[in-house]
């Protein structure tokens, strides 16, 4: 534990690279997987069978494997971030900090998609029917009558694929991003002694973030809920 | 449905397929296998650790597989290769224990403490699993030796401007996530990359998305040799690593045996042999070997 504390300044901007891992997968892949379940439902045969095969491959894929893809297959094919490089404090965000987010994105997006569709389908046939008699487009239907209560229906499913991505983010730490795992593991090699404490103090942190999101997704549950 | 499945099925393989393509080739330096020494149990006091092993015949030795030239497992091999490897049977050999009889154990840098600990006499018997001897490390296990001393440089590409440490403040290098090179690399100023193995920072060095990595001189040399043209290996030795023998505390009579076996092998020539036909090979002269440390009093 004192390990820990005589280096919590590098803990903290590890930490703050775990937030913003999470912060920037997390708006990408709600509206990645928003625009999915679009597909999904959406009248195009074409593009449900796209979006669909999309979610089965990527969904199918381990996390490691994607990133392992976008760190040493796509520079080959000449596909980088190295034009990324952003410095704040002790946090950089470089190419490494944009393969992850985007990998982090595509695969949650994928379980974004599926939570957001069993909202879709808990909403009454009758709600698009009458959006559609009254003229409304697809784009209308969906933005102004479906989604909105498909999202309301999905907070709880939505919040455990977004706390999985918080936990997600740790194996960004072998990928080149100094974040909570990585500095643990520092730790750990150079405080042998304090492992058991080290590891606790990293768990806490986690426990308290989790804990944090889950607060947030139960006050919006009740502030959407129908009266 | 049944159709977009199968595509599916199909999309998955090739992209695990075309993973598993990047993954390295085999390197091919061979070890020779040592055979235990005559009598060897005859020669150790009733009671000691080294009296049961070579009693037992046989020894449990931990181990880095990542790391070609100092410890490396080919994919597919059944037995590692590299200049712990061959310390490790010189050891061995000592203990009266042919190099096929030693039952070979995987150590990554977070468990060599656990595995050591772990049990009467431990999980393992002995670590070389480029071991360096720190004071904390002291508190936890017992570490004989050093065998080996080094030092951290850099690999960069051929054409490249960084000549030493001071040229990389600020740029990002790549290490191991957790190890004590990377964090020596941070304090001299850079910006540090984990990755989870060497070779992913080789990669990476190779395709520039990093302009160098670092660790000790030596697992470089065996990178650049590798990469004959494309690699080089810059700048002074900016910290100093000694790389020892781990042992469990319960039994503090190993000290001694390791320290005098290695004494014999730097004066007969087995040091030099092992280190000529693993990191040698790299083209290094064989540098003087170290003094050991005095085992502390049991």
């Amino acid at each position: 534990m004192e390990a820990v504390l005589d280096n919590i300044g590098l803990v903290g901007w590890a930490f703050a690279h775990t937030v913003l891992l999470f912060l920037f997968s997390g708006v990408l892949s709600l509206l990645l997987g928003t625009f999915l379940v679009a597909l999904r439902v959406g009248p195009v045969v074409v593009l449900q069978r796209a979006a669909a095969t999309y979610v089965t491959v990527v969904r199918n894929t381990p996390l490691l494997i994607i990133l392992m893809f976008f760190q040493f297959a796509a520079p080959k094919l000449g596909v980088t971030f190295n034009f990324i490089d952003v410095q704040w404090g002790e946090v950089s965000m470089t190419s490494f900090f944009g393969a992850a987010v985007v990998s982090l994105s595509l695969y949650t997006s994928t379980f974004v998609c599926e939570a957001l569709r069993s909202g879709v389908n808990s909403v009454p046939l009758g709600q698009a029917e009458a959006a559609r008699a009254i003229g409304l487009s697809f784009g209308g239907v969906m933005s102004q009558v479906v989604l909105p209560q498909a999202y309301r229906a999905s907070v709880p499913p939505l919040a455990s694929v977004q706390i999985a991505l918080l936990k997600n983010t740790t194996v960004a730490g072998v990928f080149g991003v100094m974040e909570a795992l990585a500095r643990m593991r520092i730790l750990t090699n150079n405080f042998t002694g304090q492992k058991i404490g080290i590891f606790l103090a990293f768990a806490i942190v986690f426990v308290v973030l989790v804990e944090v999101l889950s607060f947030l997704a139960s006050r919006l549950e009740r502030r959407w809920r129908i009266a | 449905m049944r159709l977009i499945r199968t595509k599916a099925a199909f999309a998955a393989a090739a992209l695990a397929f075309s993973l598993a393509a990047c993954g390295e080739a085999g390197n091919d330096d061979e070890g020779k296998d040592l055979e235990g020494k005559e009598d060897a149990a005859a020669s150790f006091e009733d009671g000691t650790r080294m009296k049961e092993l070579a009693e037992a015949g046989s020894v449990t030795i931990g181990h880095k597989t990542d790391q070609p030239g100092v410890g490396f497992l080919a994919a597919g091999d059944d037995a590692p290769t590299g200049f712990d490897i061959e310390i490790a049977k010189i050891l061995a050999a000592e203990l009266g224990i042919d190099s096929a009889d030693i039952k070979w154990v995987e150590t990554i840098s977070d468990n060599r403490e656990p595995f050591l600990k772990e049990g009467e006499n431990g999980k393992v018997d002995l670590v070389l699993a480029s071991y360096s001897i720190t004071d904390e490390r002291r508190a936890e296990v017992g570490q004989a030796g050093p065998y080996m001393e080094t030092g951290q440089q850099l690999l960069v590409k051929s054409d490249s401007d960084i000549d030493d440490v001071a040229d990389v403040k600020g740029k990002e290098v790549c290490s191991v996530t957790g190890s004590t090179s990377l964090e020596q690399i941070e304090a001299q100023g850079a910006k540090p990359v984990g990755f989870e193995a060497y070779s992913d920072c080789v990669e990476k060095v190779l395709d520039g998305t990093v302009e160098a990595m670092t660790t000790d001189g030596t697992i470089l040399m065996g990178y650049a040799a590798q990469n004959e043209g494309e690699l080089k290996v810059v700048g002074e030795e900016f910290s100093e690593e000694r790389i020892g023998v781990g042992y469990s505390l319960n039994n503090p009579e190993m000290c001694q045996f390791i320290n005098d076996t290695l004494e014999k092998a730097f004066e007969d020539g087995s040091w030099e042999e092992a280190f000529t036909s693993t990191l040698g090979k790299s083209g290094v002269e064989t540098p003087e070997p170290p003094a050991v440390d005095e085992c502390p009093a049991a």
